[in-house]
């Protein structure tokens, strides 16, 4: 199999954008009755270009949303996998600009799938929170997700977000009370992203005892709004089980492991994502 | 007046509810850490006033610790320079060797009373978990030390030291494999183990309610050093003088000055190469009120490093950065004082005007660290000397009668080796 790029002819328009984009996503999973599904990639690694093709085969492979990782120095919240891949990229000379460089090549292959930008808070106060937002958005990204930015501390950035109909994701984690799931479920914008395990990002072989129950937590608050479970998925068993309790699943460290040093990581990666595609 | 031993509860304004100096500190952490925080404040707030943990904390300071520490006028060095009076408060002779064991027996303590059995803390030169792993063994309690591997190759006798003391030191790869890295993994560590495990933060650092604890234990050493200066010269210091890495020696003496307004506070960081040269960890070199930094020929380089308001490690502070926003490396002959960020409410009291911040490059440091050994008999550590060499090249310009206090925070045998190859360095160049 070979993984061609679409050519510009051939890309259909994205008929909407930001949040509406991101609710039509999980309503069309829910509609085929599956969850949304939406690997992470990190961006610039193990370079541009591959990455590049990594997210067009991620898409291609029938990804619903894709969770575009922007590199950070310390990323405290992930573990060895993703610390890597950031590490690589970093050194290979990623910056912010150059992510969003990446995210409006793909748009402008033709990949229509949301984007979320997934990156720690520092480099979007160096940037500027409003000018980051206005970029990403430029640059075809539906929502940002910022892991070490609590509710209560990011006002700014969520109206800078809600401004421009651009998601501001909210966490939600095995520790939280039934308080802070409530003040996350009212600050989510997109979706709620329940943090299935206490820990760091990283492949897990089983599921944790009780998510379905947590998850159920989490829902009584949502309000309609989409719950997403990532951390420790790995699997399309994992994909399927939380499938019958969530609204979507976030698969990160397992797909970068996967492919980051296969001999196509592009190959490796629409591969991976296929068969998390128990429904196909 | 006489000398008190005691766990300063100064009741300032500040932090605000939500952990802020001004616009500094907060909390920036995972969701998982959010109401494990809660939990550490709350207990904490419990436990500051309660008389029977109070007794506890200030009778383990003074029959384990050795507090009070001594005041010592350093009266050759001051003859020397020909100037003002130097002053040292002596933390360098607290059990241990330095102020750490100040804020980690205050927290293990705190930590015990939470019925947390399990204690991790990361550290950079190994002074902190030195103490840590003390107040683990004192306590009972399970202690894991997180340190890059960088650190325990240049600091291999304290590594020793803390599995003297039971502790275990898992080696850190990631990153810089140094003090962050340290900080990133004891964090990554903790919200794996949210619920028996508690993390020992080793300054005045982190989210809150860290930055407020560790003030609170280390401003002992201010209260002691206030009524000692009374006592020794009948009156106030004219300057109070401490290195600031995190910053938690430095925030400890002040604390006993902050309302002497006749009492100028002096931070002094780590200047390493020269800041010119972009390796040192002077965060406050290149920042202005928190702002924009100043601008400088070296600022066209994006990867130059400059102090900016940002978040790192769960506060909001002044942080060496590169224009991308990421984590600077930093450079210091000290171990204790190579971290890119800084204590959030030395960023307030420098907005504020409180205090001031300078900086001394690592030959200063290392001329500082020479001349204590040589006039007064006391072998600095090599942090505590880029305090001293700011009152070195203070006292000559001031009169007899200035004093001038500086917070001797450490003692030097763990840096005989670095001090030893910079010796060696300069004689063969």
């Amino acid at each position: 199999m070979t993984i061609s790029i679409p050519s510009a002819e051939a890309r259909p328009q994205r008929s909407e954008a930001g949040l509406p984009a991101i609710a039509a996503a999980f309503a069309r999973a829910r509609a085929e009755g599956r969850p949304a599904l939406m690997p992470y990639w990190s961006l610039g690694y193990p370079d541009v270009e591959t990455s590049l093709c990594v997210i067009e085969a991620i898409a291609r492979a029938g990804a619903d949303l894709i969770e575009l990782g922007v590199p950070f120095s310390d990323p405290l919240a992930d573990g060895p996998v993703i610390q890597r891949a950031n590490q690589i990229a970093l050194e290979r000379g990623i910056t912010v600009s150059r992510c969003m460089q990446i995210a409006a090549r793909a748009r402008a292959s033709g990949v229509s799938a949301p984007f979320l930008a997934m990156g720690y808070l520092n480099p979007v106060i160096a940037y500027g929170e409003a000018r980051y937002v206005a970029d990403w958005q430029a640059a075809g990204a539906d929502g940002l997700i910022v892991p070490d930015l609590p509710p209560e501390e990011s006002d700014a950035l969520k109206r800078v977000c809600d401004e421009r109909a651009m998601a501001l994701v909210q966490f939600t984690a095995p520790t939280s009370t039934e308080a802070r799931i409530a003040i996350a479920a009212r600050y989510a914008t997109g979706f709620i992203y329940i943090v299935s395990v206490a820990g760091v990002t990283g492949a897990r072989d089983r599921l944790a005892e009780g998510l379905r129950d947590y998850v159920e937590r989490v829902k009584a608050h949502a309000t309609g709004k989409p719950v997403v479970v990532g951390f420790g998925i790995s699997k399309p068993e994992h994909v399927r089980e939380v499938g019958q309790f969530a609204d979507g699943v976030i698969v990160a460290s397992a797909l970068l492991r996967h492919a980051g040093d296969a001999p196509d990581p592009a190959r490796a990666a629409y591969e991976f994502v296929r068969s998390l595609r128990y429904w196909a | 007046m006489s000398t008190q031993t005691g766990f300063e509860v100064a009741r300032p304004t500040l932090p605000d509810a939500r952990g802020k100096f001004g616009s500094y500190g907060g909390r920036f952490v995972p969701e998982t850490l959010m109401p494990v925080l809660d939990d550490v404040t709350e207990a904490y707030e419990e436990l500051r006033d309660d008389p029977g943990f109070r007794a506890e904390y200030e009778h383990l300071l003074k029959t384990y610790v050795g507090r009070p520490s001594p005041l010592t006028h350093a009266q050759r060095l001051s003859a020397h320079l020909g100037g003002a009076q130097i002053y040292l408060k002596r933390e360098d002779l607290l059990h241990t060797g330095a102020h750490k064991i100040n804020n980690a027996l205050g927290q293990a303590l705190l930590a015990k009373r939470m019925g947390k059995r399990r204690i991790i803390a990361e550290t950079g030169a190994g002074q902190h978990g030195v103490a840590t792993a003390t107040a683990c063994a004192l306590l009972g309690l399970e202690c894991v030390i997180y340190m890059g591997v960088v650190d325990m190759a240049r600091q291999a006798p304290n590594v020793f030291r803390m599995r003297l003391l039971g502790a275990e030191v898992r080696g850190v790869e990631s990153g810089t494999k140094t003090l962050k890295d340290a900080v990133n993994e004891a964090i990554r560590d903790w919200v794996a183990h949210p619920h028996d495990t508690y993390y020992i933060i080793g300054s005045a650092l982190g989210p809150h309610p860290y930055p407020l604890m560790c003030r609170d234990f280390q401003s002992v050493i201010g209260k002691e050093a206030r009524a000692q200066i009374l006592e020794q010269a009948g009156r106030l210091p004219d300057q109070v003088i401490a290195c600031v890495g995190g910053g938690s020696n430095a925030i400890g003496i002040f604390y006993g000055f902050l309302n002497d307004a006749s009492v100028q506070l002096i931070g002094v960081e780590a200047g390493g190469y020269g800041i010119e040269t972009g390796k040192h960890a002077a965060r406050f070199a290149y920042a202005e009120n928190g702002s924009e930094p100043l601008s400088r020929p070296t600022d066209c380089n994006p990867d130059f490093p400059r102090g900016k308001v940002g978040v790192f490690q769960g506060m909001k502070t002044v942080v060496l950065q590169n224009a991308d926003g990421q984590i600077a490396e930093t450079h210091s002959v000290s171990a204790g004082l190579d971290y890119a960020g800084v204590g959030p409410e030395h960023v307030y009291l420098r907005d504020i005007g409180r205090a001031e911040y300078t900086s001394a490059t690592d030959d200063e440091a290392l001329d500082a660290f020479h001349a204590l050994c040589k006039f007064e008999g006391i072998i600095p550590a090599l942090e505590s000397s880029h305090a001293v060499a700011e009152a070195i090249k203070r006292a000559p310009r001031l009169s007899r009668d200035h004093i001038l206090l500086v917070n001797l925070s450490g003692r030097g045998d763990k840096d005989l080796n670095t001090v030893l190859q910079a010796a060696q360095a300069q004689s063969e160049a």
